[in-house]
C-alpha cells in the first residue's frame, strides 16, 4: 500500500499516501470522540443505520439504471434522475385516487404493486423514448455528444413534467399498514423502513436473475462485452439496448413509488435531480457497469450519509455537521477513487471502457 | 424704424415668456429622468421572479398576483394599456443581477415587481437603483435588504421596497411567541443556508437569548435534503422545548413528518416561518403538521376570497405558495405611485418621473392592502419596508387544514396586539 522504495519514489504517490493517512486519522479521531462522549445512544445509532439502509436501497435502485446503461453503451445517462421523477410524479395522482376510494388501505399490498407497475411503465416508456429519440441517432458519435444530450434531455423532461403537472409540491398518501414500528430489544424500527429495504431487495434480486439466468440477460451481457461480435452472433443489439433502457427505467419508476412510501413529501418536477446525482455517485462507488456494485454502492452511500455527520464531523467539532452530509457522500467517492479507482466491486477497465 | 424695432423686441420678449411655460408641459425635469409613454404606447410593468428551478412555484405564485392586479384594472391605466414583461431572476444573486440588467435596459418600464428570493435581490438592487428605477419585492424578508449600514451587512439602496414582512420584525415576534406564549426555555433553530432562512433563524436565536432563553442548537440542512434523521437525532440530544424552522417546502414537510419517528422529540413544538404559511404544508405533511405553529399575514376576508375566486377563473386552481397577495399589493402600490407621478404633456405623451415614482411610493401611508395596511418606511433598518406587521399573526395547523382543505388556519396569537417595532 505505502510506497517508500526510494527508487520508485514519486511526489504524487507520497501526497496520496499522506492524504490517506490524514483522512483515516480524521475518521478514527472523529468517531472515537463521538462514541466516547456517549452523546448518541445505541438505539439512536441503530435508527440512523436503518434509515440510511432504506435511503440507500432507493439510491441502489436508481443506480442500477446508470450502471446498466453504462455497462452496455459506455455512456452516462444524466437524464436518469428525471426518469425516476417521471414515474414518481405520475403515480402520485394514482396513489391519491386509490386513497380516495379506500383501496389503498383496504388492499395495501395490491395497491402498492399496482402503483409500482404503473410507475415502472411510465418510467420505462420515458427511458425507451429517450433512447430512441435522443441517444440512438447519436450512437457512434464522440462520447461527449450523448453526454451533453443527456443533460439537455434532463432539462427537457423536467420542464415537460412541470408543464403537465404544475410546479407545486405533491405528497404520497400514508399507508396505514406501513405505520408503526417493529420493536426488537427495546429498539424500534419503523415498519416503512423495513418494507422499503425488502421491496428494493426483491427488485434487485429479480434484476440479478434477469441478467444472469435468462436469454435476454445473456444477450445483454454479450452486447456489453462486444457489440460487433454480439451482432455477428445474431443478437439484435438495438433491441437489447432498448430493453436495457426499459429495465433501468422500470427500476427507477419502482424506486419512485418506494421513495414515495418512505419519504412521501416533496414530489415535484425537480425531485429527480439530487437522487440522480447521488445514485450516479453510488454507481461509481460500487464500480460503474457492475450490477452488484451499484447495489452495494447505493446501500453504502445511504448508510454513510446517515451516520457520517454525527459520527465523524460532530466528533471533530465541525459546526453545522448535518449541512455537510453531501460533503461526506462525495468525500467517500473521492476516497474510493483514490484507494480503488475501479470502485468497490469494479474491475480494472481497458482503455476503451474507462 | 424704431417702432418696428420695438415691435420685434416686444414680440420676442412675449415669446420668451410664453416658451418656458409651453416647454414645461413637454420636457422632463425629474432628476432621475422620465419614462415617456406616447398616446398609443402601453405602460410597461417589469417583473423579475423565479421562473425556473426548484422554487419556481414561488415565481408562479407571485406572477399570478401581479397579473390579477393588472386584470383588476381591465389591463388599462391612464388611458393606456398595461403590459407586463417578466424576466427569470432565479433564486441566486447572479440570476437577480442578470434579470435586473435586462429590465433596466428597457426604458419603457415604469417599475419592477420582484425578486422572490433575498439572494436574487442582493444581485438586483445595485442595478435597479443605479438605473433610477424602483423594485417592490413580494417575498424578500432578509433584514439586510432594508438596512443601509453596509458595515453591518446592509445592502439597501434607494428604489428598493417590499410588501413582505421584514425578517427582523417576524423573527422578533416569533421568538416572543416561543418565550411568552409557549413558555419555552430552550430553543433549537434550523435554516437551509438561504439568506432568508438564515436571517430569520439568527434573529430568533438572538431575540430568544436576549429574552433570557437558552439557544441549545443552531443547525442547518441543505436545500434538496429528504433525509432529516441525522439532524433530528442531534436536535433530540440537545433537548429543546421548541424548534424554530423557517424552511420552505419540501424540506419543512420532510422535517415535520420525520420528527415523529425520533425519540425525545414527541412533545417538542415547531414554529414555522412565513415560507411554511401555505396550504400545501399541512396537505403534504399530513398528520404530523397538526399542532405546528406558522407565522404569516392574515390574508382573509371578502377581498382575499375575491382574489382566490379570480385566481381560479383566470389561472385555474389555487395559488401554489403564500406570497401572491403580497405581489398583488406590490403591483397596486406601484401602479398608484405611477399614476401619482404621471404628467400629461401637450402632445398627449405621459411623462412619468422616476424620482417622482420613488417619492410617491415612499409616501405610501395606510394603503389598505390584502396583507394589511401598508406604510412605506424610509429609515434603516426598515428602509423600504411597506409591511407594518399589522396583519402578521401566528397560526396553528389543525385537522381541518390537513384533512378538509381549510385555509387559512386559526390564529394562535395576534402580533398586532403587541407593540410594533
Amino acid at each position: 500500500m505505502f510506497k517508500w522504495n526510494t527508487d520508485d519514489f514519486s511526489w504524487v504517490d507520497f501526497t496520496i499516501d499522506v492524504l490517506r493517512v490524514i483522512i483515516v486519522l480524521g475518521v478514527v479521531i472523529g468517531a472515537w470522540n463521538t462514541l466516547s462522549s456517549g452523546r448518541i445512544s445505541f438505539a439512536q445509532w441503530v435508527n440512523l443505520f436503518a434509515a440510511g439502509l432504506s435511503q440507500g436501497s432507493i439510491y441502489a435502485l436508481i443506480a442500477l439504471g446508470y450502471t446498466l446503461v453504462y455497462g452496455i453503451l459506455l455512456m452516462i445517462n444524466f437524464a436518469h434522475g428525471e426518469v425516476f421523477m417521471a414515474g414518481a410524479f405520475s403515480t402520485v395522482f394514482l396513489a391519491e385516487a386509490l386513497n380516495r376510494t379506500g383501496f389503498l388501505n383496504a388492499q395495501p399490498l395490491l395497491a402498492i404493486l399496482l402503483m409500482i407497475a404503473f410507475a415502472g411503465l411510465v418510467s420505462m416508456s420515458v427511458a425507451i423514448l429517450l433512447e430512441r429519440i435522443a441517444y440512438r441517432p447519436l450512437r457512434g458519435s464522440p462520447r461527449l455528444v450523448p453526454l451533453i444530450t443527456a443533460i439537455g434531455a434532463s432539462f427537457f423532461l423536467q420542464y415537460t413534467f412541470r408543464g403537465l403537472y404544475g410546479s407545486g409540491f405533491k405528497a404520497y398518501p400514508g399507508v396505514n399498514a406501513l405505520q408503526g414500528a417493529i420493536v426488537i430489544g427495546g429498539i424500534s424500527i419503523p415498519v416503512v423502513q423495513v418494507f422499503v429495504f425488502c421491496a428494493a431487495l426483491v427488485l434487485m434480486l429479480c434484476l440479478y436473475w434477469l441478467v444472469e439466468r435468462t436469454r435476454i440477460g445473456k444477450a445483454m451481457r454479450a452486447v456489453s462485452e462486444n457489440k460487433e461480435v454480439a451482432r455477428l452472433m445474431g443478437i439484435d443489439i438495438d433491441w437489447v439496448i432498448m430493453f436495457t433502457f426499459g429495465v433501468g427505467g422500470f427500476l427507477a419508476g419502482s424506486a419512485g413509488v418506494i421513495n414515495g412510501l418512505f419519504r412521501p413529501q416533496g414530489v415535484n418536477f425537480y425531485m429527480g435531480f439530487i437522487p440522480g446525482i447521488k445514485a450516479f455517485t453510488a454507481a461509481v462507488l460500487g464500480g460503474i457497469g457492475n450490477i452488484p456494485g451499484a447495489m452495494l454502492g447505493g446501500l453504502f452511500l445511504g448508510v454513510i450519509e446517515a451516520i457520517g455527520p454525527n459520527l465523524v464531523l460532530a466528533g471533530l467539532g465541525i459546526p453545522g455537521a448535518n449541512q455537510l452530509k453531501d460533503v461526506i457522500a462525495f468525500t467517500m467517492l473521492v476516497l474510493v477513487l483514490i484507494f480503488r479507482p475501479q470502485g468497490i466491486l469494479g474491475e480494472r477497465l481497458s482503455e476503451t471502457k474507462a | 424704424m424704431l417702432s418696428k424695432f420695438l415691435h420685434v423686441v416686444t414680440a420676442l420678449s412675449l415669446f420668451s415668456l410664453i416658451l418656458p411655460q409651453a416647454a414645461a408641459q413637454s420636457v422632463c425635469d425629474d432628476p432621475l429622468g422620465c419614462v415617456e409613454v406616447g398616446p398609443d404606447d402601453p405602460i410597461v410593468v417589469g417583473a423579475m421572479l423565479v421562473v425556473s428551478g426548484a422554487v419556481s412555484y414561488l415565481g408562479e405564485d407571485s406572477l399570478g398576483g401581479v397579473e390579477l392586479a393588472i386584470l383588476d384594472r381591465d389591463e388599462e391605466m391612464l388611458g393606456r394599456d398595461l403590459e407586463l414583461v417578466v424576466e427569470d431572476s432565479l433564486c441566486t444573486a447572479e440570476g437577480g443581477q442578470a434579470a435586473a440588467q435586462r429590465l433596466s435596459a428597457d426604458e419603457s418600464i415604469v417599475g419592477v415587481i420582484g425578486t422572490n428570493c433575498s439572494s436574487a435581490a442582493q444581485g438586483a438592487i445595485p442595478i435597479i437603483s443605479a438605473a433610477g428605477m424602483v423594485m417592490i419585492a413580494p417575498s424578500n424578508t432578509s433584514p439586510s435588504l432594508t438596512n443601509d449600514n453596509i458595515e453591518a451587512g446592509g445592502s439597501h439602496m434607494p428604489g428598493y421596497f417590499r410588501t413582505s414582512h421584514n425578517g427582523l420584525m417576524e423573527g422578533m415576534r416569533n421568538a416572543e411567541f416561543a418565550m411568552n406564549i409557549l413558555d419555552a426555555a430552550a430553543i433549537a433553530t434550523v435554516h437551509d443556508g438561504d439568506p432568508y432562512t438564515e436571517g430569520l433563524a439568527r434573529v430568533v436565536a438572538d431575540t430568544f437569548a436576549e429574552l433570557g432563553g437558552n439557544v441549545v442548537f443552531e443547525g442547518a440542512v441543505n436545500k434538496g435534503d429528504t433525509d432529516m434523521a441525522s439532524i433530528l437525532t442531534e436536535i433530540a440530544v440537545s433537548q429543546p422545548d421548541v424548534i424554530y424552522l423557517p424552511l420552505f417546502e419540501p424540506e419543512v414537510n420532510f422535517f415535520a413528518a420525520q420528527m415523529q419517528h425520533i425519540a425525545g422529540l414527541e412533545a417538542v413544538d415547531i414554529i414555522g416561518g412565513g415560507a411554511a404559511f401555505v396550504a400545501g404544508f399541512p396537505e403534504n405533511t399530513g398528520e404530523a403538521a397538526i399542532g405546528v405553529y406558522v407565522s404569516g399575514p392574515k390574508v382573509s376576508g371578502a377581498a382575499y376570497d375575491a382574489l382566490l375566486a379570480a385566481w381560479d377563473d383566470e389561472i385555474g386552481g389555487t395559488p401554489p405558495s403564500g406570497y401572491h397577495a403580497h405581489a398583488y399589493d406590490a403591483t397596486n402600490i406601484l401602479l398608484e405611485a405611477v399614476a401619482a407621478a404621471a404628467v400629461e404633456a401637450d402632445d398627449g405623451t405621459l411623462l412619468i418621473g422616476r424620482s417622482a415614482i420613488r417619492d410617491a411610493l415612499a409616501a405610501t401611508e395606510d394603503y389598505p392592502g390584502l396583507t394589511g395596511d401598508l406604510t412605506c418606511q424610509d429609515e434603516s433598518p426598515f428602509a423600504g419596508d411597506c409591511a407594518t406587521g399589522t396583519a402578521l399573526a401566528m397560526f396553528v395547523i389543525t385537522e381541518a387544514e390537513v384533512y378538509d382543505d381549510n385555509w387559512p388556519p386559526p390564529i394562535a396569537w395576534n402580533f398586532a396586539a403587541e407593540s410594533a417595532p
